[in-house]
């Protein structure tokens, strides 16, 4: 294996982990404040269809943005009502989503467009184009650095490095900002919160509402982004898989980054080689794909190192009277 | 009075949640530009209209009686199984091995020896969840849902390296043996003189279903281990004082949960493609947690909720065949419903027992003042 396939090898991965990383962090928000989401999956899938759609339907992205974002907030705030207003089962809710998601998608594709559930191929402004960093032309002679730069590094769309920069942002905001603090404190103990004078609801509602936009872009990226359109079911997992990393960084922003791109990269090796020969074995495509639930499995079970939720996570807060 | 009447809460609560949920159902029918009461009376039709489409019915039915029970048992013991798919994924797997590779003389046996096998394979995917819920405290939700992804990826596998006849290019088995195939309704009526559809796929497997719901209620209901399961669903702390072992109730219900859910297979595989598919369960362990839910975690429950499920899927069939209404729409549905019955149940259910409990007040009020007079 050369250089350069590892470098396109590791491009395909980031390209792979960045919706898993989105959801993963929209995943964080929502249980670093105590509620359970299940329902990353099919928030992605509806915010894909609907920015697809619209998009395609307005000929701009931007648009096509704005209405994932919305339709994906609007999932998370039902999710918020069920689990913080009316107390109900988070994980029931969540799956309630899916199953939504899974169905409204192919519903109103096949009304608006008639294609079996998918939106009309997007292109040009209909979709997020590669962005060239400076200079990546000029310098992809370089050695070594050159087609890091240009070609790992380079020539992603937007939301690439929108998804790379909310790492820092959300570890910021998660530890450094009095926010953070209060966001933390109400998933492990939301009595002590409230007995502070903050409201509980109301900073469940707000974690409800940034996870939605998250996750939101998480669609977005991948209906206008990583493809040129929605096709039924294609978050294909997605969801979970962002669910397993985040239970893989233990609920932390930067080794979350970490864990989408190993999960990003274990796709973009399945992608590149279907059969791995390791010599004496050779690893079947199917064992790549289900190897990332096969590692969440052995992390949960805490072989290596133990994975602790936040304390409060999947039960309603009942004010005493 | 500080609580409303039992009707309300086993009758009264979930016919309120599931009316919302339909009419949710209606407008969005209405919404993508078709009219829903057109679509409601053909999906009768369709659905109950003729002997055919009672045979496909009762057949998606005896899916989800199946993985409905398991969801319930589960649940019972307050472990949310959502792993009925890839358990009824394996229980297909157990059950195909059986049929293959057993010479049966007669369906009476093989259909035996195949609900052991699919409850065997169904029963041991779920048992590493199950284990490690007990012994290591990882969340079954989750566990369970990875093993979903896990047991496709592996029949998958299995079907196109292992069981895929030669030169075929399906990933699918063999056909079974003609032994092993169960008799459909229509074999079983035509003796009485009863004519039923003979394409309709729904076959003895219905009434394997109905006992299971017998047996799952004696079990529950009327049986030791069965109060073990419901009180350490109720409360935990309390069952582990009066002596209940933690361990053996997580154990023993996912293990009847996953029993459950891959016994399922007589039905779809060994009653109705007679043969290994890829996707032969088709979302039916998802609508288990519908079902489940819809039937308040009781057999009888369960029983009328998967009649209900089957009678949307074969409507559903019938919606995207004659209308341009996509059969995604029962996943809407089963969305809606889960969503209600289940999440927002708190929605309905509070301001009932609050105008349950004032109109009580007010009539113990009344009471009072004619003793007065």
């Amino acid at each position: 294996m050369d250089f350069l396939t590892i470098i396109q090898i590791l491009d395909s991965a980031l390209r792979m982990a960045t919706p898993l990383l989105l959801a993963c962090l929209a995943g964080l928000i929502s249980e670093r404040s105590g509620i359970f989401d299940i329902g990353l999956e099919g928030k992605i899938l509806v915010s894909a269809f609907f920015s697809a759609a619209v998009a395609s339907l307005t000929g701009s992205v931007w648009l096509g943005l704005l209405a994932g974002v919305t339709v994906s907030v609007v999932f998370s705030l039902v999710h918020g009502m069920a689990s913080i207003t009316f107390r109900g089962n988070q994980l029931i809710s969540g799956v309630a989503l899916n199953f939504l998601a899974s169905g409204l998608t192919v519903l109103v594709g096949e009304t608006w467009f008639g294609l079996g559930g998918r939106t009309p191929t997007l292109e040009g402004a209909e979709r997020f184009n590669p962005i060239t960093l400076p200079f990546a032309d000029a310098l992809r002679d370089v050695p070594i650095l050159g087609p890091i730069y240009s070609t790992l590094l380079s020539g992603h769309t937007l939301l690439v490095y929108v998804a790379l920069l909310l790492v820092p942002t959300v570890w910021y905001v998660l530890y450094r900002t009095r926010f953070g603090l209060r966001m933390r404190a109400v998933g492990e103990n939301p009595a002590a919160v409230d007995t502070a004078g903050i409201s509980v609801i109301r900073l469940r509602y707000t974690a409800m509402v940034i996870a939605g936009v998250l996750c939101g872009l998480a669609g977005i990226y991948l209906a206008t982004g990583l493809s040129s359109g929605f096709g039924k079911e294609m978050s294909a997992g997605r969801g979970f898989i962002a669910l397993a990393a985040l239970i893989f960084a233990k609920w932390k922003p930067v080794p979350a980054l970490g864990a989408t791109l190993l999960f990003g990269l274990l796709q973009a090796i399945a992608i590149r080689y279907p059969k791995i020969d390791l010599g004496f074995i050779t690893l079947p495509s199917q064992f790549m794909e289900a190897l990332p639930y096969i590692l969440t499995v052995i992390i949960l079970a805490g072989f290596i190192g133990k994975a602790i939720p936040p304390k409060a996570g999947g039960q309603p807060y009942v004010k005493e009277r | 009075m500080d609580k409303m009447p039992k009707w309300a809460d086993v009758a009264l609560i979930p016919f309120l949640n599931l009316t919302l949920a339909f009419a949710i159902s209606m407008a969005v029918i209405a919404a993508i530009g078709q009219d829903p009461f057109e679509a409601v009376k053909l999906m009768v039709t369709g659905a109950l209209g003729s002997s055919y489409g009672w045979g496909y019915t009762l057949y998606y039915a005896t899916n989800f009686i199946f993985t409905g029970l398991a969801v319930s048992i589960a649940f019972q013991a307050a472990l949310f199984n959502i792993g009925g798919e890839g358990q009824a994924v394996l229980g297909g797997l157990g059950v195909a091995l059986v049929c293959l590779y057993i010479p049966f003389p007669h369906w009476t046996v093989a259909i035996l020896f195949a609900m052991l096998g699919g409850a065997l394979f169904g029963a041991l995917w779920a048992a590493i969840p199950a284990y490690l819920q007990a012994k290591r405290g990882s969340h079954v939700v989750i566990t369970t849902i990875m093993f979903n992804f896990i047991a496709a990826s592996l029949l998958n596998y299995v079907l196109v390296n292992l069981l895929r006849p030669k030169g075929s290019m399906d990933p699918a088995s063999a056909r079974f043996p003609e032994t092993t195939n169960l008799p459909t309704f229509h074999d079983l009526l035509s003796p009485f003189g009863i004519a039923f559809s003979k394409s309709a796929p729904v076959n003895v497997s219905f009434i394997v279903a109905v006992v299971a719901c017998i047996v799952v209620y004696l079990l529950l209901f009327r049986s030791r281990i069965g109060y073990e399961i419901r009180s350490f669903g109720q409360s935990q702390s309390a069952s582990v004082y009066a002596g209940i072992s933690p361990v053996k109730i997580t154990m023993i219900a996912m293990l009847l949960s996953g029993g459950l859910a891959g016994m399922m297979s007589i039905n779809n595989t060994m009653g109705e493609s007679e043969r290994l598919i890829l996707n032969s369960v088709e979302g039916a362990g998802f609508i288990g947690i519908a079902v489940a839910l819809m039937g308040r975690n009781h057999p009888f429950g369960v029983f009328l909720a998967a009649l209900l499920f089957g009678f949307l899927y074969q409507g559903g069939g019938e919606l995207a065949l004659w209308l341009s209404i996509p059969r995604e729409l029962v996943l809407v549905i089963q969305g809606l419903v889960i969503l209600f019955t289940g999440a927002l149940d708190n929605m309905i259910r509070m301001p009932v027992e609050r105008a349950f409990i004032r109109a009580a007040k007010r009539a113990e009020a009344r009471d009072a003042k004619q003793k007065e007079a």
